[in-house]
């Protein structure tokens, strides 16, 4: 039985969506709708779909933050990840990265056609993952690749054409120092101390050999601002300076742990990221 | 996610215009100092006419001398305005205009009457010398009709700044008519709205008719705002209820909204769709990233004289919507707020005032300042 959820913070929308994907798709077993970001991850890791419908803007998380979530967070013995489909009104930015990734959208009314159309491919590709799994000598969910491989430039690059429009990012600077607050006093801590970056829930923690601080930004502003061959981001909320990293182990679940030449403590390296450490 | 007024760059050429019209650098091309140039020996001539007909008739000779010291004073003026600062229009500020063509007259006079007296092996100067009345007899013609001409041609430029000033703002009002139409038609609220609707004939066609004619109205209103100078404030809030009524459908239970406007105000003239980008700020950047519902008030009051006009929203806040407003992907934020000032600034100058202050239980109070008047164009 195909499970799916929608994630669709307008009720009427969320609703419709129901009726249409129950005509288009009648076999489809429908979770209860998520009405946020935050709800959709929460009940897309208890439900376990195989479809997961969601709508870009909403209350919390986006829904680009909500996939990011589900893949990281989904449990590696479960079946393969859900196969996720974007739903956008209008976002010019988003559908070209859409485009890109070669990542299935659906446009805001959503057409009968159109909605037909995507069912058609995700029975496709989920009959492609069944026929997969009976044969044994293949590894476990050969979709899963190609859907993280989607979710990887869809997160990893920014639409270079919104980057240009904000002037004040085209702008800023690399950085070489930050300045951060430790209790009443603001330390300088030079970019290349840095061992990692830890994205709290308004912070972010700056960890050096010797300490750790907090500066008030978000983990998405500061990325764009790092040199990308120094700093890898390695989970949705870490990043860590590649030479500090001393060695990487793969556990089965797909996971790499990742330990530190001047900290003891490991770092995890979720499977969307995990393809950075592939060995020469 | 950028909406449609990304394309737009938030800070838009206007008033660069004006600081250094157009006008300026092209009155020192070459062009134009050859064309002024052929103007003051054709003003020379004539005057040289004129001069011979009321002395004695030696023509020539006259014309010789008007030349001379005709140019000379033109060549003085050119490079002083060249040369001094403070330029408005091609001409320096104020006095020092005066100051430079009283100067140049004196100047170009002896200039030009030396260069003519080597020209016909005369001393003009030492017939002065004994006759001083004829330098005043020659002077004055000269002093005279320099002012004229200098007059003449100081008009001249200002009128042409004037010509592209206008032509500057007209271009600004352009941008600005275009810029507000583009951030009320936001393409995201325009097909999420049709998205609705869409599923609410099937479901309720009754409340789909309903939400239709909230839409037309809300279009009707948004496409009319760029042509209207003003509009009374009742129609103000009867859009941003048609406004509110669509976020309704859209949002159920999540919004809670309530508008209050005193009858007895309702006849203020205030400029068309004023509020609406408060309101659509407090939706987009407070309650509708917010989880769980929240409350909107939109409210009018008179303090005295002052119309006081308030959105305040139970959203996440101005820290949280400015963080936000600095991710790439939500670039385009904050321009309704700087057209608000723009356009209090333009019709009311520093008797209207705007303020966005963090509400008192958490959300965004923004408040809208305005002198109260009645009259309106309708």
């Amino acid at each position: 039985m195909t499970t799916a959820l929608i994630a669709e913070d307008e009720p009427l929308l969320a609703q419709a969506l129901r009726a249409e994907l129950a005509r288009a798709w009648p076999e489809l077993q429908l979770l209860d709708s998520a009405v946020d970001g935050d709800d959709a991850v929460e009940r897309a890791l208890a439900g376990r779909p195989d479809i997961v419908f969601l709508d870009i803007r909403m209350p919390g998380r986006s829904g680009l933050e909500a996939a990011e979530a589900i893949v990281e967070e989904w449990p590696a013995n479960a079946a393969a990840l859900p196969l996720i489909v974007f739903v956008t009104a209008y976002d010019q930015y988003a559908m070209q990265a859409f485009e890109r990734a070669a990542v299935d959208y659906l446009q805001k009314p959503v057409q009968p056609a159109r909605l037909a159309a995507c069912c058609a491919r995700l029975k496709d590709m989920i009959a492609l993952r069944a026929a997969a799994q009976q044969a044994p000598a293949s590894s476990a969910a050969p979709g899963d690749a190609a859907l993280l491989g989607r979710l990887r430039t869809l997160l990893g690059a920014p639409p270079e054409t919104t980057r240009a429009a904000s002037q004040d990012d085209a702008a800023a600077p690399p950085l070489t120092i930050l300045q951060a607050s430790i209790g009443a006093t603001l330390h300088m801590i030079p970019v290349g101390e840095v061992i990692y970056f830890e994205a709290t829930d308004k912070y972010v923690r700056v960890v050096t050999a010797t300490r750790e601080a907090l500066i008030r930004i978000s983990l998405r502003e500061l990325l764009p601002r790092l040199s990308a061959e120094r700093f890898w981001q390695i989970h949705r909320g870490t990043v860590v300076r590649a030479d500090a990293i001393a060695t990487a182990t793969r556990d089965d679940s797909g996971k790499v742990f990742l330990t530190l030449r001047e900290r003891p403590e490991r770092l995890v390296a979720s499977r969307l990221h995990a393809h950075l450490f592939r060995g020469m | 996610m950028p909406a449609l007024d990304v394309t737009l760059p938030p800070d838009l050429p206007r008033s660069t215009a004006l600081a250094t019209p157009p006008a300026a650098a092209a009155l020192f091309d070459a062009g134009h100092l050859w064309r002024h140039g052929v103007q003051v020996a054709l003003a020379n001539v004539a005057i040289a006419g004129l001069v011979s007909t009321i002395n004695d008739g030696h023509f020539g000779r006259t014309l010789v001398y008007a030349q001379c010291i005709g140019l000379s004073i033109w060549l003085v003026i050119e490079c002083g305005r060249w040369l001094m600062p403070n330029r408005t229009q091609g001409w320096p500020a104020g006095w020092h205009s005066i100051a430079l063509v009283v100067g140049a007259c004196m100047l170009g006079y002896v200039a030009g009457t030396t260069i003519s007296d080597a020209i016909f092996g005369y001393s003009s100067w030492l017939g002065y010398l004994r006759q001083p009345r004829a330098l005043l007899r020659d002077f004055g013609p000269t002093a005279t009709f320099c002012a004229f001409v200098s007059g003449w041609f100081w008009m001249r430029g200002q009128a042409r700044a004037n010509r592209a000033q206008a032509a500057a703002a007209a271009h600004d009002a352009t941008l600005a008519r275009l810029s507000l139409l583009q951030s009320q038609l936001e393409p995201h609220m325009l097909f999420n709205t049709l998205a609705n609707l869409r599923a609410l004939i099937a479901a309720d066609p009754q409340r789909a008719q309903d939400m239709l004619d909230h839409l037309i109205a809300f279009l009707r209103a948004t496409l009319n705002a760029s042509r209207q100078a003003e509009h009374p404030l009742a129609d103000e809030f009867a859009r941003i209820a048609d406004y509110l009524a669509l976020m309704q459908v859209r949002m159920g239970d999540r919004l809670r909204a309530s508008t209050m406007l005193p009858p007895e105000l309702g006849a203020i003239a205030v400029p068309p769709l004023l509020l609406q980008p408060l309101v659509e700020n407090a939706i987009k950047h407070g309650l509708e990233p917010q989880r769980g519902p929240g409350e909107l008030h939109v409210t009018a009051a008179l303090d005295g004289a002052t119309l006081v006009l308030c959105v305040t929203d139970t959203g996440r806040g101005l820290e949280a919507a400015a963080a936000r407003a600095r991710e790439p992907m939500e670039a385009g934020s904050g321009f309704g707020l700087a057209q608000i000032r723009e356009r209090l600034q333009t019709l009311h100058g520093d008797a209207a005032r705007f303020t966005l202050t963090a509400g008192a239980e958490g959300g965004t109070r923004a408040e809208i300042r305005l002198p109260a008047s009645t009259r309106h164009p309708s």
